[in-house]
């Protein structure tokens, strides 16, 4: 049975796509088909990210609108092969994509992935409550920072209110992911703690992605950080999330680019 | 920066997070989702404004979650007249 998860947030900039790639190829490396999906009509980054954007030929668009078929526009990936990608179109914008032909598509995805991981545009409108509409699981992305908090804390009403699951009266699956996080900061009481921002929101924690240059080195080179570089902090952070998804229980932990002395000898003694 | 100084800084963490589950719980009251707080700021507010006028922005309810056990801290800022009014309706009743 398939399972569609939306990467949602509100606000604009928190790491949306980057976690969507993460986890996409995160998932995908255990062995299970994953098919991202690109929300965020006129505004596609997701294969820049996945570093696809010079393989795109139709996108989501055409196949909502009956222009291309699924397997035309699902392009897959170099490196995994488990892993697709299903682009936006950059030239239309959100108005494009029919609530049928949405519907359609999520069917059709459902049949022929494991994984369905929608990155949703920001914002609160149409583009975002489309991206959210078929979800079974939703990843809330959140920094720790006053304006994501309270954008994320609208997105979790509609994801209460506007989804299939909430009109059926079923509970929507939440997740929160907190991203760019910065232990030391938050130590020294300048940075809202993990307990306040799970106390705000109320939905369960998923990971905590520490602060790390490691993400827009990422981003630059067009590899998703779990397969750009899988022992980085946020990496692993990932690779966490996306086994807790599976329904995996993995302990807790802040992973840190910093190693004492020991983690060093055993570092490399295992390399 | 004095010592003291420094040490009278609040965190800007915690400043942080009263701002928002101030804001929050009024945000959400008015989507029309149910907020714990908000419930009991209006219902402890129609207790006190039975016997003294308060003004409703002088009421600050906060909830704050510890391990183990939760703490509700109510503060109302009441107007000096109608303190000065219960002084005396205690009085009165003493007499």
């Amino acid at each position: 049975m398939a399972k569609v998860l939306v990467v949602t947030s509100g606000k604009g900039g928190v790491g949306k796509t980057t976690t969507t790639a993460a986890l996409g190829a995160a998932i995908a490396q255990g062995g299970q088909s994953v098919c991202v999906v690109d929300f965020d009509v006129g505004l596609r980054n997701l294969d820049l990210v996945m570093g696809a954007e010079r393989r795109v030929v139709y996108d989501l668009i055409n196949v909502v609108n009956g222009d291309a078929k699924l397997n035309q526009a699902v392009i897959r990936d170099k490196r995994l092969d488990t892993l697709h990608l299903l682009p936006a179109s950059q030239t239309r914008d959100k108005d494009a994509l029919t609530d049928e032909g949405v519907a359609r598509v999520m069917d059709e995805l459902r049949e022929k992935f494991d994984w369905v991981i929608c990155d949703s545009p920001a914002g609160i409108e149409r583009g975002a409550q489309l991206a959210m509409r078929h979800a079974d699981v939703a990843v809330v992305v959140t920094n720790p920072e006053v304006s994501s908090v309270r954008d994320s804390d609208r997105i979790i009403g509609l994801l209460d209110s506007k989804t299939l699951k909430a009109e059926r009266g079923e509970n929507m699956d939440k997740h929160l992911i907190l991203t760019r996080y910065d232990p030391a900061r938050a130590d020294r009481g300048d940075m809202l703690k993990t307990e306040d921002v799970l106390e705000i929101l109320s939905i369960p924690l998923l990971a905590i992605i520490p602060e790390s240059q490691e993400v827009l080195r990422a981003s630059n080179l067009g590899c998703p950080v779990t397969l750009n570089n899988p022992l980085c902090a946020p990496a692993r952070a990932y690779a966490d999330a996306a086994r807790r998804l599976k329904g995996e229980t993995v302990p807790m932990s802040m992973p840190s680019d910093r190693k004492s002395f020991l983690d060093k000898l055993f570092m490399r003694r295992a390399a | 920066m004095s010592i003291l100084g420094f040490l009278n800084k609040r965190a800007s963490g915690s400043v942080a997070r009263e701002r928002l589950q101030l804001i929050l719980a009024h945000e959400r009251a008015e989507s029309g989702r149910p907020d714990l707080v908000i419930t009991l700021r209006e219902e402890i507010l129609a207790v006190i404004a039975k016997h003294v006028a308060v003004e409703r922005d002088k009421v600050k309810i906060t909830l704050e979650r510890g391990e183990g056990v939760s703490t509700l801290g109510v503060d109302i800022e009441l107007p000096l007249s109608s303190a000065n009014t219960l002084t005396a309706q205690k009085q009165k009743r003493a007499a």
